[in-house]
This record gives structure tokens, sequence and C-alpha cells, in this order.
């Protein structure tokens, strides 16, 4: 499966034998657990683990979920409560259920950045990378769903901005934002779709997931000095690499487990912190929650859809240029949509040889800066839209863009790099010392 | 008119958990830390004082406010009020409910809801309504109070329970509802406003007339009902009612938390010994 030369699974017995003639699954199995893997990956590597628990937890809990709730806007909230209250550790699950979205989106986020840092995303990974942001966008949909079904305050009131969201695109974005709530309001349809599409979105959620580790095990893993494994013979290949199983499932199983007190910290001690007070209020049509805010792992983007008003300079000449058909609330859709497109087009807006963050000393800078940008934006979303709040969404979301734009394409051209070590064996024996040979 | 205006209260104030203390229209000074038992990693509640807590709930709240998630038999669980099964069917057999099936008035028993009341100059269903009225962050929206000092919904009862306070000087004497000092999902009159409309005063005005004072229960543990023990103890009570599973939660968690941080070390040293034979020492 890997480009990297590494044995591969050889039928011994006759029911392997006969087994593999017609179905190679066994093959697969091995090839996918033993794939060589750089030796010299750091603890930032070990997300891909988590992440993957995360889905499974997902899934599992929710299928179970699934099978107490009721999708009606009469029963849904009473269903939750029952489902606290009656259903034997259902209070568990759903805590468990709520918290591990917030820990889907906590890894995904190191995830994402570690690759921004190593330049994971570079040729030839670009599909990955492309497959990753795929699998973002799923996560961010499913968990938006999901969030509207105990039909409390804010489960409400987000499904009425986020499809209004839609409700901007000039001329057809009425017809869509109707399309999509099943009716001219957010009512019972929306929350029976909502339900249905809660359970499908997670099973393309799989599928991505299954892609995306095929792409990375196609070309082999990325890895902290961004130098490619040596591959001209098996015998080279192994000097860099150790096989994924045991060496790295170990490794990775002691950081899920490490996460997870954390996790289960977070789930026994203070459940409801993440969340917000005013789902317990069950949703009402009538009444508008003064601050409508999206769970914590939304607000950075959510700050960027609200950072461009109508008083920004940029959005005016926009809308002047386009005869008023982009306005404010059009922009900030395609600014909101914009900043997840950027960050999809990294592979190709980064221009710079060396693939490693590590060997760029300017570019250092600029991504760390990237992080606390990230963060702010995080912070601002949550924070009300006037006075100051205003300008820092609105300078933290610029420098969301500029860093993509401008930043990353420049300094390919500007930036001295160092230069990278000449292969991943001297990075780990530099790192960890060389293997003691009992010859010398 | 009184009445429009009191349900046009008691809807902002369904609507509004975040209100309280989030940004510039927050006067989240005026709630106070109360030092609950069900408070950190190992507080249970405390079964006479929920006890306590119902019996406020059933003579005062009841009259107005609902509970309509909660099952009557929950009263009797244990690390809850844990109301023994007779008294649980006697306290159920005085609330009726119209039966599903034949649609006939007849005594509730303990496996029916708390009735649901609603309509008008009702409150608000208090089933979660603990954990709904959480809203209150600390400094910045950081949730540093709630973290800190475990301040929550129950603190936010407490608070306005007790919160209620001669009117400033400023309001009109018929101005509608009554003044409280740490709610802030009400109206102000306009008298009580800046010239850009800000409030001058800290609370707003509450539909809820003051139900809380010395005395207003005689409790059957002879405790000495002072307002700020029965605000405490209806404050626990509420807490329970919509967090009832909190004492099993939390031992659960903390298993989870024991049981993984072992898992933890047994795989550090597994992978420290799976990786010895490819680390030497360091050459530089």
């Amino acid at each position: 499966m890997s480009g990297i030369p590494h044995d591969h699974y050889e039928p011994r017995t006759g029911i392997e034998k006969w087994l593999h003639k017609r179905l190679p699954i066994v093959a697969l199995a091995y090839d996918t657990l033993m794939i060589p893997t750089p030796k010299n990956l750091n603890w930032w590597w070990i997300w891909g683990i988590v992440l993957a628990f995360c889905l499974v937890l997902q899934l599992v809990t929710g299928i179970v979920l699934a099978m107490h709730f009721t999708p009606h806007v009469d029963l849904a909230f009473a269903s939750v409560e029952h489902i606290m209250r009656n259903v034997n550790g259902g209070h568990m699950l759903r805590y468990i259920h709520a918290n591990g979205g917030s820990l889907f989106f906590f890894a995904v986020y190191i995830h994402i950045f570690r690759g921004l840092y190593y330049g994971s995303y570079k040729a030839p990974r670009e599909v990955t990378w492309i497959l990753g942001m795929l699998i973002y966008v799923a996560m961010m949909a499913s968990a938006f769903l999901g969030y509207v079904l105990p039909w409390g305050q804010m489960s409400f009131w987000a499904a009425t901005v986020i499809t209004g969201l839609f409700g901007a695109i000039p001329w057809i974005g009425e017809a869509i934002q109707t399309w999509l709530l099943g009716g001219p309001s957010v009512d019972n349809a929306t929350l029976n779709r909502f339900f249905s599409l809660h359970y499908l979105v997670p099973m393309i959620l799989v599928a991505l997931v299954a892609i995306h580790i095929w792409a990375f095990h196609s070309t082999g893993n990325s890895n902290p000095t961004g130098v490619e494994v040596r591959r001209t013979s098996k015998a080279e290949a192994e000097k860099d690499t150790l096989p994924f199983w045991p060496y790295f499932v170990i490794k990775d199983l002691f950081a899920l487990a490490v996460i997870l007190v954390a996790f289960f910290a977070v789930v026994g001690f203070m459940p409801n912190f993440l969340g917000h007070p005013d789902n317990y209020i069950p949703g009402n049509p009538l009444v508008t929650p003064i601050h409508i805010v999206p769970e914590w792992y939304f607000l950075p983007f959510y700050a960027i859809l609200r950072a461009f008003t109508s008083d920004v300079w940029v959005v005016m000449l926009v809308e002047w240029v386009t005869f008023g058909v982009v306005g404010a609330k059009f922009f900030g859709v395609i600014a909101m949509f914009g900043s997840l497109i950027v960050l999809a087009l990294a592979p190709w807006l980064d221009t710079s040889k060396v693939r490693s963050g590590r060997y760029r000393p300017m570019f250092k800078w600029w991504f760390w800066l990237l992080v606390l940008d990230f963060v702010v934006l995080t912070w601002a979303g949550a924070q009300s839209t006037d006075g100051i709040y205003a300008y820092i969404s609105l300078i933290a979301s610029t420098y969301w863009f500029a860093y993509f734009l401008v930043i990353l394409p420049v300094l390919g051209l500007i930036e001295k790099p160092l230069t990278p070590v000449a292969t991943i064996e001297e990075d780990f024996n530099a790192h960890y010392g060389a293997k003691s040979h009992p010859a010398e | 008119m009184r009445n429009l205006f009191i349900s046009a209260v008691a809807s902002l104030a369904l609507g509004t958990g975040a209100a309280f203390a989030l940004g510039a229209e927050g006067h989240e000074g005026s709630i106070v830390d109360v030092a609950f038992s069900f408070e950190g990693p190992f507080g249970t509640y405390d079964e006479a004082q929920l006890r306590r807590g119902f019996q406020v709930f059933n003579e005062v709240c009841a009259s107005c406010h609902g509970m309509k998630y909660v099952p009557i038999r929950s009263l009797g669980d244990e690390g809850g009020p844990a109301i023994p099964a007779d008294q649980l069917r006697d306290y159920a057999a005085t609330l009726s409910i119209i039966d599903k099936e034949s649609g006939e008035e007849r005594p509730r028993i303990p496996a029916d809801m708390f009735p649901t009341v609603a309509g008008d100059g009702m409150g608000p269903d208090l089933s979660v309504i603990a954990k709904g009225r959480a809203g209150f962050h600390g400094p910045y929206g950081l949730g540093i109070n709630q973290l800190l000092k475990g301040m929550g919904g129950a603190e936010y009862i407490y608070s306005v329970l007790v919160g209620y306070e001669e009117a400033p000087a400023c309001a009109p004497d018929d101005a509608e509802g009554y003044y409280n000092v740490a709610f802030t999902a009400g109206g102000v009159p306009d008298a009580c406003k800046d010239a850009k409309g800000v409030s001058t005063v800290a609370g707003t005005w509450i539909a809820m007339p003051q139900m809380i004072t010395d005395d207003v229960v005689t409790y059957a543990d002879g405790t000495p009902a002072s307002a700020h023990q029965v605000a405490e103890d209806i404050s626990a009570f509420l807490m329970w009612a919509a967090e009832p599973k909190l004492a099993a939660r939390k031992q659960a968690g903390f298993i989870a938390v024991l049981m993984l941080t072992l898992l933890s070390v047994l795989l550090y040293f597994s992978n420290k010994q799976l990786w010895a034979p490819h680390k030497g020492k360091k050459t530089a």
C-alpha cells in the first residue's frame, strides 16, 4: 500500500491461502497496521489516534442516545430529560457525547495546526490535506446538526441563525433556506431532517476518514523534519522507520489515555461547563435570547462572520462595486466560508521549498501569531459586537486571511531557510541517540 | 396591563439565561457565592437539606411553578431527598392528574411527573432551572467563577430569592414588578435610565414577588427557617431536581480518572520498554 518498501503479508496456512485468493482482507489489515512510520515522529503526531477514537466514541454513544431520543418539537426536550433521568447510564452517555464533540474539535484543531507548522500539507500530501478539510467541514456540519436536537433555546436559535446564512445569498438564498428548513421557519420538519442528517453525516465521516488514512498511507507519513523516508531499498527504509504496530500504537495509546484522564475529569466534574446554559430552556420561537452564541469550537469562524460589518471600507467598496448585491451580511458569509477555503488552499499558497517550519526562522513567528490569532478569534466570537470587540474581531479576521493569502506566498520567496538534516535517522539519533550495537 | 407586563417580564426571564453577566449589561457582583455541599469533585447533596428544600418547594413554590420533567418517584432516590416510599405515595396522592387513557381525573402515583403549571401569572417550570440559569461566567466571559468557586445556577437562584430590596428613589411608585438586585433579565422603569437609555441601578424589576422571608415555612426537622436558610435549601433542592444523577456522575468520573491514570502509567512504561532498544545515548 505504502510507497515505502517493507515486508508484506504472506498467507501460510491452507485457510489463509484460501481466503487470500478470494479476498486479501488480512493483507490489507496487515499492510495498514505494519506501515513503516518515520521513527522521529514527536508528540504532536498523536492526535490522529485521538480523532479516530473520538469518531468511534461519538458513533457508539450517539447510536445508543438515538434509541431514546424523540425528534419532535413537543417531545425532544422531554426525551433528553428522560435520557438524563430514567435511562440507565443515560446521563453519562449524553455528557460523554456532548463533551466528546468538544474533544473532537480540540483534537482536530491541534491536528490541523500541527499540519500547518510542519508543512504536512505540501506535495505530495495535498490530497490528504484536502480530505482532512472535508472531514473538518463534515465534523462542523455534524456538530451543528446535533446541537439542534435537544431543542433548547440555543438549539432553536442556532438553527435559525445558521440557516439564515444561506438566506443571505442573493436571489436564491431564501429559497435555499426554506428548502433546508423544510418550511418558512425552524419547526418540526427542521428537527426531523436534522436528526436524520445527524445520523447520516457521521457515516460520510467514516468514509472520508478511511480515504484520508489511505491517502497518507500511500505517500507515507510526514514527520517533524519534513525530509522524506529513504525508499530505494527496504534496508535503507528501515533505518528511517519503524512499523506502526506496535511502536506507534502503544505510544499513541499512552497519549490517548492521558488525554482521556482530562476528558473524564470534565465529563465527571464539570459536564456543562463548555455548553450554554440557555440550552436547558426549551426552545421558544417567540423569545430571542439576547446573545446567541455557538459552541466554543465555532467561535473563531463566528467572529469572522460578524467582523465584517457595513461600516468597514472593504465591505462598503464591495457593496458599491456589486451594485448592492453583496451587502454586509452576505460579505460576512463569504468571509466565513472563505476563511476555510484559504486554509484548504494552503498547499498551493505556501511557496517555500522547505517543508518543515522547524527550518524556517521567519515562518515560525508568523505561525505562532496565527495560533494566537485563532485564540483571540475564539474569545472574540463569544463577546458582544460593539465597541472594542468589533475592532479586535476585524483585526484578527484580517490576519487570518493575510497569513494565507500574503504571508505564506511571500515568505517562501524572501525567507532564507536553514538546511534540514539529511535523513530521518540522523534526526532521530540527534534526539534519542543511536542504537547501541553490541559489536562496537 | 399588569398581566401583560408580568408575562412580558416572565417570558424575557425565560429566554435570557445568558444575559445576567455577559458583557456590559451584567451585574454579576450581586450573585452571592454560597458554599453548597454539592460543589467540587467529591461534593454530594445533603439529604436533610434536600428534604427541607422539598418542603419549601411544596409549600411555597408549587403554587406558581411546575416541575414537569421530574418524576415524583425520584424523591425517593438515594443521594437525593431519600423520602420513604409510603410518604412518597401519600404525597403523590395529594396531587391530581388527568389520566391519559381514561381521560378522567385521578390521584397521582410516584411514577407520575410533578405537575405542569402554566398560564397567566404562573412562573417558569423549575425542572432544570438550576442548569438553565448558570449563565454568569465571571470576568470577560471566561467562566472563572464557575470554574474556581463552583458558582452556578444554585447560587443564582439563591441570590434572586434574597435579592429583593427597597426600590431605588428614581423608581415611580407604580413601577410594575418588584425590584431585585440579583435579577438582570427584567425591565427597568425609564426614570431609572440615563440619557442613553442605560440603567443607572443594579438589578431589574422581576414579576415574582418576594416569597422567601424568615419563617415562611416551619421545618419538620426543627432547623430555624431564616430567609437565607430557606433560600439555600430551595436552591439546593432545585439543583438536585435539575441534576439528580450528580453523585453517580462524579463517582463514575472519578473511577474513570483513576483507572485511566493507572492505564497511562502502564502504557508509559510499556512504551518506554518498547522503544528502548531503538534509542541509545545521545550523540549530540
